[in-house]
């Protein structure tokens, strides 16, 4: 677990608007180490999405990247499109939130998977539908054989997110990133999924990153985590002691507002207020409006990313002991 | 029965919009599409110039020195003169330009606007009939509207002129009798959905009449559509009206409309250009806004941005 | 696909006989008639025509006979010119009217969705605004104005092609012809092209083949070009039928040998034979294409067969 797969050096994405630009994404940092799963959570418009849409080359016109993501020796951020495209699918692939609009309506399934396999192993066709059958088959899709030859909507929302994470795994990509995989999908699949990320990128040695609001996802599955609030990381470390020893007030308030894992609290905190808007982030600590633990220094200053003890990092001057029961 | 300017097709799409809409709210003209047709620069001054082509056809032949049959036997066959009062020169026959083409948009605006409404208020009864009381009624109503959609629309704007012969305002009541029928398809999706909003169940619970909560509740929430709708069907039916002009089916002399005259201006536009010029400057601003307009106005009553 | 097509084909025919019925009594019932000429004709004549064209058989009759004959391919007879029947004018005047239209279709279908896919892909960029001002322009001017400009401009001031007329199997006087016909055709069809792959290239799938790194010509041909052809399709049929009927037009001004010709001569002798006769030719050919737009569609999006 040293080989460091994806590097993310000062990555910020900046979309332009009519009169003015918005921040989505600043000053990002970390890396990703072989085979692990990382999870970025954060409530929506924290970045979290654009962060990675950027780094696969997919920001919307208006938007643009800066800083680095190296991938091996090669710069993600603003590569030639002809050159990403030889990455893209093969090294590093992407699951997306909604599995009923992510597959072509108008394409078999053979013939969305197969691409890839064309595109990137030089295989032929009836080679390369052979081997999307069988990932089909490993996936967990009944009768793959008939099944690629339908059409995505004759499949439920659920056989979709398999067949698009089939697709993702086709080239055995160094890098997963799954966007909310399973926000879309019934709570009972949501969890046969998450096994299936597991086991297939155990298979294939592929590190997963696992971009998600929901904390519950994160539990079982997530060696280490990062949060992000505003368009920054306030929170990185292992995943087990992010969850039993929190040190941003944000981490501390997300963990309150999920069923299950807010066991310690008597009752679930939502946190209050609402994300903040990018365009107008609040002076200081972006989190400050909504923060218990705020204080006059949190106002005026914003607190840097610095490293705590035990290797995780965070970006809060409070220091005090973190739990509601001491504030209220 | 498709018109002739492909306006169905922009309709249907929007139509199909409203329908996947649960229930219709905020359609109508409300401050915040209001705001929204006025920071659209094109459909602004296209409203402006519209505006001033209407005045102008209403007004105008007032402040013109000449009658639009006048002759004025001194000029004949003359370009723009600006110390005779003829601004847009003079026709063969010494009859002033300028005269004739505001006499031409007046009758082309008129016959469009009777159309039009003509095609509003039958597309608007059809559909809110049809889709209030659903059903089997429904089913006859709309299957019919499907056949005359098969009709072939010019030729039977021509088996109208066979008809109703010379009388323009006839004609075009006939030809807004052929204009509605995807001003009801609208009407029927958004009575279907509006029918079951509380507003018109507590009028049904109160003991109201059908045709009184149709007319009372249920048309006054159709204003965006019918809005839309009618800005392109009057360039529709303007189209048409010039085209069978055109074919000398249409407006008879010595009364012209716009297309008329440029049915007369086009064989001579080689040594009298302004006979073709000034009737066809004022038809082609009067479409392309009439469009700008009906553009505009959809993007600002666009239920998918709200 | 083949049950699919065949429900089709079978919910067309009743479409087709209402549509027979409504366009019968339309004409039948109007005022005036094809013998009203200037002077009365003598009883006798007057007996003699009405009996052969039926008229003196009572109108459900008059129906069932046109009906019966419609059934065997016969369009009717001309009621003003003696011993010419629609079948005749379809002779002499469709192929020609087939011919405009057609070539019309295909160079301004093919057009309009190179050119919407180009202003898509170059949105609010140069190529994208000099092609909107010239589909509003397409759009906008109707078609026997822009024939009038054109035959100006190219017939008579620059000379480079024939203002009008016909001369057999030449092309250039098909040029401008062709080209009044296409241009609002095309124009309508890129506008519609434009729109939809500008939607259909923000969407989720689109979104996931550029994350499979196929390249971005790849995703164009083959995930967005399929999907953003719908739009398109549906508008095929009504567009034929625009231009077939448009044709009529442009056959008038530019003096062409077409059934457009005929038809309007015929309207104005109030020959009802004749027009009752072409207009459910081209109801006809009308439901035919919608039928056929029908499957295409059914292959462009495949939900639709379910249904």
């Amino acid at each position: 677990m040293t080989d460091t797969v994806l590097s993310i050096e000062d990555l910020s994405v900046t979309f332009d608007l009519h009169q003015s630009e918005v921040h989505a994404v600043r000053e990002l940092n970390f890396s990703l180490q072989a085979g692990e799963t990382m999870a970025v959570v954060g409530e929506s418009g924290s970045g979290k999405s654009q962060a990675f849409l950027s780094i696969m080359g997919l920001l919307a016109k208006n938007g643009r990247a800066s800083g680095r993501a190296m991938l091996g020796d090669l710069n993600l951020v603003g590569m030639d499109k002809n050159r990403l495209d030889q990455v893209r699918g093969k090294d590093i692939a992407m699951i997306f939130q909604d599995p009923m609009t992510s597959l072509n309506p108008s394409l078999r399934l053979k013939t969305q998977l197969s691409e890839v396999l064309v595109k990137h192993q030089g295989f032929d066709k009836g080679k390369a539908i052979r081997h999307a059958v069988e990932m089909l088959e490993r996936v967990g899709i009944p009768e793959p054989g008939k099944r690629a030859n339908a059409y995505p909507h004759e499949l439920s929302g659920g056989m979709r997110q398999r067949v698009m994470i089939a697709m993702a795994l086709l080239c055995q990509p160094k890098i997963l990133i799954a966007d909310e995989p399973t926000t879309a999908l019934d709570v009972t699949v949501q969890a046969q999924m998450l096994d299936l990320f597991k086991t297939l990128t155990e298979d294939f040695g592929t590190a997963l990153v696992l971009i998600t609001h929901d904390l519950g996802v994160v539990a079982g599955v997530a060696d280490r985590m990062m949060v992000m609030y505003g368009g920054r990381c306030v929170e990185k470390g292992r995943t087990d002691e992010l969850f039993y020893d929190p040190r941003h007030p944000y981490t501390l308030g997300l963990l309150h507002s999920t069923p299950h894992i807010a066991h310690r609290a008597a009752r679930l905190d939502p946190i209050q207020g609402l994300p903040p808007s990018l365009e107008h982030l609040p002076k200081g600590c972006s989190f400050h409006p909504r923060c218990a633990f705020c204080f006059d220094r949190c106002l005026e200053e914003r607190p840097p990313l610095a490293p705590v003890e035990g290797g995780r990092e965070k970006a809060c001057f409070y220091e005090g002991p973190m739990t509601y029961e001491a504030v209220a | 029965m498709a018109g002739i300017t492909g306006k169905d097709a922009i309709l249907t799409d929007y139509a199909n919009k409203l329908e996947k809409l649960d229930a219709p709210k905020g359609r109508s003209l409300t401050q915040d599409a209001m705001r929204r047709l006025l920071r659209n620069k094109a459909a602004m001054v296209s409203i402006i110039l519209v505006v001033l082509i209407v005045l102008a056809a209403i007004i105008g032949p007032y402040f013109v020195p000449w009658g639009y049959a006048e002759v004025d036997w001194t000029s004949i066959r003359k370009p723009p003169d600006l110390s005779k009062g003829h601004v847009f020169g003079t026709d063969q026959n010494g009859r002033d330009m300028l005269a004739r083409v505001l006499q031409g948009t007046q009758m082309s605006l008129i016959v469009a606007g009777v159309a039009t409404v003509v095609s509003v208020v039958i597309g608007v009864v059809y559909g809110a009939v049809a889709g209030y009381f659903g059903g089997k009624v429904d089913a006859v109503m709309m299957r019919f509207v499907d056949i005359m959609y098969a009709l072939p629309y010019i030729l039977f704007v021509i088996i109208l002129v066979v008809i109703f012969g010379r009388n323009p305002v006839l004609l075009f009541v006939g030809i807004g009798c052929l204009e509605w029928l995807t001003m009801a398809r609208i009407v029927r999706g958004q009575t279907l959905t509006l029918k079951e909003r509380e507003f018109v169940e507590a009028a049904r619970a109160g003991g109201a009449k059908p045709f009184t909560i149709i007319l009372r509740h249920i048309v006054p929430n159709l204003t965006g559509p019918v809005v839309i709708y009618a800005t392109l069907t009057v360039p529709e039916i303007i189209i048409t009206e010039s085209f069978l002009s055109y074919l000398g089916l249409g407006v008879q002399e010595p009364q012209t409309s716009l297309g008329t005259l440029i049915s007369f201006g086009a064989p001579v536009a080689e040594v009298l250009p302004w006979m073709l010029l000034a009737p066809a400057g004022v038809l082609v601003t009067l479409l392309l806004c009439l469009t700008y307009i009906g553009d505009g106005l959809r993007d600002a009553l666009d239920p998918k941005d709200r | 696909m083949i049950s699919y097509a065949l429900r089709r084909v079978l919910s067309a025919i009743p479409i087709a006989l209402i549509a027979v019925t409504v366009c019968f009594f339309i004409l039948r019932l109007a005022p005036g008639g094809p013998f009203d000429g200037e002077r009365a004709l003598p009883p006798n004549v007057m007996a003699n025509l009405r009996a052969y064209y039926n008229l003196d058989q009572s109108l459900p009759m008059q129906y069932l006979i046109y009906v019966w004959r419609l059934l065997h391919g016969d369009l009717g007879p001309s009621m003003v010119i003696d011993g010419f029947r629609v079948s005749d004018l379809i002779r002499i005047g469709f192929p020609f009217t087939l011919t405009m239209a057609m070539s019309a279709f295909v160079v301004a279908t093919a057009i309009g969705i190179v050119a919407g896919m180009i202003a898509a892909v170059n949105q609010n960029k140069w190529p994208d605004y000099v092609l909107v001002l010239v589909v509003m322009i397409g759009v906008v001017v109707p078609n026997f104005l822009s024939a009038a400009l054109l035959q100006l401009v190219f017939g008579v001031y620059l000379k480079w092609l024939p203002a009008g007329g016909w001369v057999n199997g030449s092309l250039t006087h098909l040029v401008l012809p062709v080209t009044v016909l296409a241009w609002p055709h095309a124009a309508r069809i890129s506008r519609l092209m434009r729109g939809s792959m500008i939607e259909v290239l923000g969407t989720n799938y689109v979104r996931t083949a550029r994350s499979k790194g196929l390249g971005e010509r790849l995703v164009l041909a083959r995930h967005a070009i399929k999907p953003a052809l719908i739009p398109v399709v549906s508008y095929l049929g009504p567009g034929l039928s625009y231009l077939l009927t448009g044709s009529l037009v442009v056959e008038q001004v530019f003096g062409l040998p077409g059934i457009g010709k005929y038809f309007i001569t015929a309207a104005l002798n109030r020959d009802y034979g004749i027009v009752l006769g072409t207009t459910i030719l081209y109801m006809f050919i009308i439901l035919a294409l919608n039928l056929l737009v029908d499957m295409l569609y059914a292959w462009l999006d495949p939900k639709v067969r379910y249904r």
